[in-house]
């Protein structure tokens, strides 16, 4: 196959000289999709019907909010919240307005995240999906809101919540708003859970920071995608304090389920399929009239 | 009232004789005893927990330690808690919600420990938990910003009904060093970046977050300390009583109205 004589000639670089020079092919890359990680090479049209997964490293790439909702539930049941809200400038940051302009214009979003109303595989759920195309998918306070007006309207129509996570953190240029974001989230998945209902998150590529210590970590049930980052603090940081090179698993989905902070790796092909189970197993905890 | 820019306080609070936590207890409270570990990994001395009483009313105080000099900093890492802190003060406020304590939470933190060990043992969940359980938690929370609020590392600590800052503190979701050398590649423009992020006690009032300034003595905290530590308990002092006679459904309400109002955005109904 095409892909194992690229695999050949990578691992004949790797061997003969350290300059990682990648290969800077001349493939139309509509045609060939080549892994991030691993390097492997792939034809885009393999690579798209295996939901954008790296057949060699199983690495899942990060897809947009959109590519994840088709995938993820019943065509034609998602309804959407709160589509128009839009961020402000509170501390009248210099380039804020122009770089949410340009990430409008580039994913066709308002903000990082999209939520609302569904069913997968007929179990109705409120979902939220962040985006990573949009800034990195930091959370400011657009984020924060429509993430805690999700589980609000979940705790009144009694319907467990499901978040696919993906962020960089905190929205820096909102300062101050955007920490406290993290609260509000937290304090809304407590109001959530304390009603009884199911929390499901995702872990996708990548989960860090701000993201990591609020709501990402608060599932009942913890999911991360296969290789995908998650972490609290930059790769970077962390090396320039230890001045020490970090082992590649450092902070990967497998990392974190060694050390007991995720329940279960799922890969996206079995995704939909896991979360459905999961969600109608909880069933009574939905149906449940509360106690009023 | 304040002229200082915020460099300059950031500078200020950064002075040496600065207070600490450990100077601040003595002087505010009549009885102190300290409390150790989370019951699950270690103790971390980044963060300090135990009991307490204030004008006779017992209390649990929290706070994060700032070394007094290497020795010191070097056992409390300059006040960077790893998630064996953060459990530990969740340990401590959950006793102080079973005795029907207040819980008094004192901030001065560069922010939560980076490193491997941190990770590995969940920073991001341990601050995560303690977010979600103070805003359930059912006995009052005042929040005192000594010096440095540093990012999710403090707001561990932060999820309070009231929030006070001492004059010359600030607060902020990032390092003004941190900033510049994401924004512009260049740590060194952090003055810059420290004006830019809008992170004084003024600015806090302005954006709802900070709900009382606590003056300090003219020159900062570290010119008369028991000055400072009067100021501290007589805030205290009027605050706690409002909170501990509301009732436990009311105060839980507020407190989560009071972050769930934090943010601005604009909503375009028309559509």
């Amino acid at each position: 196959m095409l892909q194992d004589l690229f695999k050949v000639v990578k691992s004949r670089l790797d061997y003969d000289s350290t300059n990682a020079a990648p290969v800077k092919s001349n493939i139309p890359s509509d045609l060939l999709f080549k892994c991030p990680r691993c390097q492997n090479v792939m034809f885009m049209d393999d690579y798209k019907a295996g939901l954008k997964v790296c057949s060699a490293c199983s690495y899942h790439s990060r897809i947009s909010a959109r590519e994840r909702l088709d995938i993820t539930v019943d065509k034609g049941s998602f309804v959407e919240y709160d589509a128009d809200l839009i961020s402000k400038n509170p501390l009248d940051f210099d380039g804020y307005p122009e770089k949410i302009a340009q990430a409008q214009e580039a994913t066709g979003l308002k903000d990082a995240i999209i939520t609302g109303e569904c069913t997968i595989r007929t179990r109705k759920c409120v979902i939220g999906i962040m985006d990573s195309r949009f800034m990195m998918a930091s959370m400011g306070s657009v984020v924060g809101e429509k993430i805690a007006r999700a589980f609000e309207r979940a705790i009144e129509k009694r319907l467990p919540v499901v978040l696919f996570t993906a962020s960089g953190g905190a929205r820096m240029q909102e300062g101050i708003l955007s920490l406290m974001q993290m609260a509000k989230t937290s304090a809304a998945v407590a109001r959530h859970s304390d009603a009884g209902l199911l929390y499901i998150t995702v872990l996708t590529d990548p989960t860090t920071g701000g993201v990591t210590a609020s709501f990402a970590s608060l599932g009942d049930i913890i999911i991360a995608e296969p290789k995908v980052l998650i972490g609290f603090a930059g790769r970077r940081v962390i090396e320039d304090t230890i001045k020490q090179r970090l082992p590649d698993d450092f902070q990967s989905a497998e990392f974190l389920l060694e050390h007991g902070f995720v329940d279960m790796i799922v890969s996206r092909v079995n995704m939909r399929r896991t979360i459905s189970k999961l969600l109608k197993l909880h069933l009574s905890a939905t149906e449940e009239p509360s106690h009023e | 009232m304040n002229e200082l820019t915020a460099w300059e306080r950031i500078e200020l609070i950064r002075h040496k004789n600065r207070p600490t936590v450990h100077d601040y207890i003595p002087m505010i409270f009549d009885e102190f005893y300290e409390m150790h570990g989370d019951r699950c990994f270690g103790d971390d001395a980044a963060i300090l927990g135990g009991v307490g009483k204030i004008s006779g009313i017992p209390v649990t105080i929290l706070g994060q330690v700032k070394g007094r000099d290497l020795e010191e900093n070097r056992r409390t890492n300059f006040a960077c808690p790893h998630p064996e802190g953060y459990r530990k003060a969740l340990r401590l406020a959950k006793q102080a919600e079973k005795f029907h304590r207040p819980v008094i939470c004192f901030i001065d933190t560069p922010g939560a420990f980076c490193g491997v060990a941190a990770e590995e043992r969940g920073q991001g969940e341990a601050i995560a938990r303690n977010l979600l359980e103070f805003s359930r938690l059912k006995t009052p929370i005042l929040s005192i910003v000594l010096g440095e609020g540093g990012s999710g590392g403090a707001l561990a600590l932060g999820v309070c009904d009231a929030l006070a800052m001492l004059q010359n503190a600030v607060y902020s979701v990032i390092s003004p060093r941190g900033c510049a050398s994401i924004l512009w590649k260049d740590a060194s423009k952090e003055k810059e970046a420290a004006e830019r992020l809008r992170m004084t006690a003024e600015d806090l009032v302005g954006f709802g977050v900070c709900d009382t300034i606590i003056p300090e003595p003219p020159g900062g905290a570290h010119t008369d300390p028991q000055q400072a530590a009067e100021n501290i308990a007589d805030y205290i002092l009027e605050t706690l009583p409002v909170f501990m006679q509301k009732g436990v459904a009311n105060l839980l309400e507020a407190r989560y109205n009071k972050f769930r109002k934090i943010g601005e955005f604009e909503e375009n109904s028309t559509k």
